[in-house]
């Protein structure tokens, strides 16, 4: 395909749509959105993009495989599990720590923020993965 | 303990990274710490004298009654200083018998991880945790018998061995759980103070043949016995250490480490008995016609399991103290033998009986050490051997029961065991020169050390029998037997019966030794008739069997797996529907109320848009319009989710739309024009069946208005969401929190599929 509207759209649209899915992965906790979302988001985005452009050059821009990827967000999802094998608690029970930011308030981070990644990261490489098959082979 | 294990595990992975100038060394280095070991062993012996034990206790998974339990009882001393001892022993034969071999990394790693696996069988206190090592030492096993995997007896016989060994395993894990469930736990404490309520239960003798079956088949015992000749494909020091001094003794451990909890009885005692004793004599018997150096130690060391095995039945103090004995005898002997049949195969490239002879010329010292071996082996004195097999002759005099039986037999493959360590020696070292492809020599001390220690040990021991009888056999024997006892060996032990029955046997044994010497034919006559008569060979069933089970399994499989996808879908759904159809009936008798309401109107709006689109996506011809058509109905259902202001699934499944669109226009591209190739009457059934499920669906859907939602799930999460859980979203947290297991397998699932549909793709140009 070679349209100059859809380049030109694709140009711009995938910042925003890549914007959004890093804002739908961090307020996932506490507003609609969240790791899977995000993560649909970011692969729309890349697929948008490679429909529109040759796929081979997207490819390159990805710097990792799809494989890669879905590798580093399942190791995410494992590391999640860390903290609460240290702590002895119940494997996968949430470990949360706060860090004062003074007149800021405060920032709350957690394994599951972390697990809520590992998701994201999965969902990208799965569906690019998916996709890139499917082109590839055509 | 458990941290002797993990040194085991860290340095056999440690071999990989070795640099290349300590590399060279490896089976040194490996050879030390095997010493290193043997010594902490060897320090404890004091602490474990009069049945005591150490023990320590590492929770696992309580919940199913594992654990890791480690206890170092007099018998598992026994066995780990076996195993660390010959262990360094063959590490230090192998690093001079490996050398020029490719892969030789792999050969120490299986070898040392090996060690590591058979001392926490013999370390284990907990049966399940035993029986984890115990196919940890089968598929060891394997992997060393395959080890030259370029030819393929080797991997036959590997296979072989996984097979029979695995199994009994199998069966063996069968039986534990069996008499678990007696006293309701696997921790070999508990199974001795429940000893009494597993005899007198009704599992006891189910649960004992399931156990005896999986020493019978790791000892191969009668008739399971075949594999190990076969087990001689792999290089001579895993013979040497695993096939003779420690794994096949793995069986002979098991049943003295219950005999405490399962012995006593009549079954115990007959079914053990009769089983050892044949496998003694059968072994000794089929020893003697056999031409392949490695093939008579095979088959001598069948016949010495068989032993064992028989002696562990007989069940008296005596008889276990024989055991205890013969144990130490038999590593002794065999693995010295073994070694000395890799040096001899090494130096003149043959271990063909027939064409050796007359190596005393070459190999004065091999010869010393070998003759050394052997007089233990026919059990002549002044050898330790001598002392065993008087034990031996005299547990089996005061045997119970069928003690003519065992006695006859015990002299018979005693005699045969005389002839054949006779016969060994006289054709490979005594007579004149063979026809051999090398001209031996004797260098390389590297070769020489471990057979020459173990026959040295063999002569020390039978001279001075009180330092092994006080710090070995008399703990090992408390352990098993409960109680305090001492021991006393003497190797002259006066002039009685069982002094007549040796000297019958050593006469016996000469006569059939120059018999065979003399008369050329008549070994070759033996095996004839032996063929002739045993037209049963055990490896052939095993063949024959395994090949039907595998073609009954291909023709079963091929019925169920058929290769087409529409009928798998078809199968899948037409089995769905009907058991949806018939539990809609049970729980509600087809009764369906419908109060379901479509107001406000832009819900029956959205209602009639999906539908529309749903049936113009069926009747439609054009392919890219039926993918539009469901687009549609995807994205009226995610407006009704947005109604109910289920954001979350709503944004979801816009988002997946979309995507699926996009995956099916490329998938479009490559499938061949539309056509209509199936009959009228075809898509009739398939209208059928997709109506039926399409309506089951909905009666379900409907059905689901009336569940009891007085106490849903989700009032709980809501409350504790923010509370514990520290997030607003609840759907988000019930995701990443609450039910973070459900993702992690989502997400797994999702990777197979990635991977399933990697493949698929990828793999169908070539």
């Amino acid at each position: 395909m070679n349209s100059i509207i859809l380049q030109l759209a694709a140009k711009y649209v995938r910042f925003l749509l890549i914007f959004f899915a890093f804002v739908a992965l961090l307020r996932g906790h506490n507003y609609p959105g969240g790791g899977f979302i995000g993560g649909l988001l970011a692969a729309l985005a890349i697929v948008y993009y490679s429909l529109a452009f040759d796929w081979r050059s997207v490819q390159k821009k990805l710097f990792v495989k799809p494989e890669g990827y879905l590798a580093v967000g399942f190791l995410m999802i494992l590391l999640s599990f860390l903290p609460s094998v240290i702590q002895e608690e119940t494997l996968m029970k949430g470990i949360w720590v706060s860090i004062p930011f003074g007149l800021l308030g405060q920032l709350k981070l957690g394994t599951p923020l972390l697990f809520d990644m590992g998701v994201f990261m999965a969902v990208i490489g799965v569906t690019l993965l998916f996709f890139f098959t499917l082109t590839k082979s055509r | 303990m458990q941290y002797i294990l993990l040194i085991y595990l860290v340095i056999a992975i440690g071999i990989f990274i070795l640099p290349g100038w300590l590399k060279k060394h490896v089976g040194i280095l490996l050879a030390l710490v095997q010493t290193v070991f043997f010594v902490f062993f060897f320090s404890k012996i004091a602490e474990v004298a009069n049945g005591n034990s150490i023990s320590t206790l590492l929770y696992w998974i309580p919940q199913i009654g594992l654990n890791l339990e480690f206890s170092l009882t007099g018998l598992s001393l026994a066995f780990a200083l076996l195993i660390t001892g010959i262990g360094a022993l063959v590490f230090l034969y192998a690093s001079a018998y490996m050398k020029g071999y490719e892969g030789t990394d792999k050969f120490y790693f299986y070898l040392f991880l090996f060690g590591g696996a058979m001392l926490g069988l013999v370390l284990s206190g907990n049966l399940i945790q035993l029986f984890i090592f115990w196919e940890l030492t089968s598929f060891l096993s394997f992997l060393l018998i395959s080890f030259f995997h370029k030819k393929e007896e080797s991997r036959k016989a590997a296979f072989q061995s996984l097979f029979v060994t695995a199994f009994g395993g199998l069966l063996l894990l069968s039986g534990i759980v069996l008499l678990g469930s007696v006293v309701d736990s696997y921790s070999v404490a508990d199974w001795f103070a429940g000893s009494e309520m597993i005899k007198s239960s009704g599992l006891y003798l189910p649960g004992l043949m399931l156990i005896l079956a999986g020493a019978f088949t790791k000892s191969a015992q009668f008739p399971f016995h075949f594999w190990l000749p076969g087990a001689m494909q792999a290089p001579t020091p895993v013979s040497a250490y695993l096939h003779s001094a420690t794994m096949v003794k793995a069986g002979v451990f098991l049943l003295a480490l219950l005999s405490p909890v399962l012995g006593g009885t009549m079954e115990w005692t007959y079914i053990i008995t009769l089983v050892g004793v044949i496998t003694m004599f059968l072994g000794a018997y089929f020893s003697i016609t056999q031409t392949d150096l490695k093939a008579i130690l095979a088959y001598t060391t069948i016949s010495a399991l068989g032993i064992l095995i028989l002696l562990i039945g007989i069940d008296t103090k005596l008889s276990i103290k024989a055991a205890i004995l013969f144990l130490f005898v038999h590593a002794f002997y065999k693995a010295a033998l073994f070694m000395v049949a890799g040096v001899i195969d090494k130096k003149t490239g043959t271990r063909e009986l027939t064409k050796l002879g007359g190596l005393y010329r070459f190999m004065p010292i091999t010869f010393v050490i070998s003759v050394l071996a052997l007089l233990s082996m026919a059990g002549l004195p002044p050898m330790l051997g001598f002392l065993g097999k008087e034990l031996i002759y005299e547990a089996k005099v005061q045997s119970p029961g069928i003690a003519s039986l065992v006695l006859i037999l015990g002299v018979g493959g005693n005699t045969l065991m005389v002839a054949v360590s006779m016969y060994f020696m006289f054709k490979v070292f005594l007579g004149k020169q063979g026809a051999y492809p090398k001209l031996p020599n004797e260098k390389g001390w590297l070769f020489l050390l471990g057979p020459a220690v173990l026959a040295l040990l063999s002569l020390l021991f039978g001279l001075s029998p009180t330092a092994l009888g006080n710090s070995i056999v008399q703990p090992a024997l408390s352990t098993i037997r409960k109680e305090m006892i001492d021991v006393e060996l003497k190797l002259w032990h006066g002039f009685n019966d069982v002094f007549l029955l040796s000297l019958l046997t050593v006469l016996l044994g000469m006569g059939i030794f120059i018999i065979a010497l003399t008369k050329k034919q008549f070994l070759i006559k033996w095996s004839r008739f032996n063929s002739q008569f045993f037209t049963i060979k055990f490896t052939d069933i095993f063949v024959q069997v395994l090949r039907g089970f595998l073609d009954f399994s291909a023709r079963n499989t091929k019925r169920l797996q058929h290769g087409y996808h529409r009928f798998y879908i078809l199968t899948v759904i037409l089995f769905a529907s009907a058991f949806l159809w018939f539990q809609v009936y049970v729980t509600r008798n087809w009764v369906l109320d419908s109060y379901f309401t479509l107001t406000p109107f832009y819900i029956s709006g959205l209602v009639a848009i999906i539908i529309c689109s749903t049936l113009y996506a069926t009747i439609t011809q054009s392919r890219i319009a039926t993918i539009i058509g469901m687009g549609v109905t995807g994205y009226g259902i995610s407006l009704i989710y947005l109604y109910y202001s289920a954001v979350d699934l709503a944004i979801t499944q816009i988002l997946v739309e979309t995507l699926i669109v996009v995956m099916f226009v490329l998938v479009l591209q490559r499938l061949p024009r539309f056509a209509i190739l199936s009959s009228r009457l075809t898509r009739v059934r398939d209208l059928i069946i997709a109506l039926s499920f399409g309506s089951v669906m909905a009666v379900l859907a409907l059905q689901a208005l009336h569940v009891d939602f007085n106490h849903p799930v989700s009032d709980l999460m809501v409350k504790n969401s923010f509370l514990y859980a520290h997030g607003k979203n609840v759907v988000n947290v019930i995701l990443v929190d609450f039910r973070a297991l459900d993702t992690l397998g989502e997400v797994t699932v999702l990777v197979i599929a990635a991977m399933g549909v990697f493949v698929l793709l990828k793999t169908k140009k070539a």
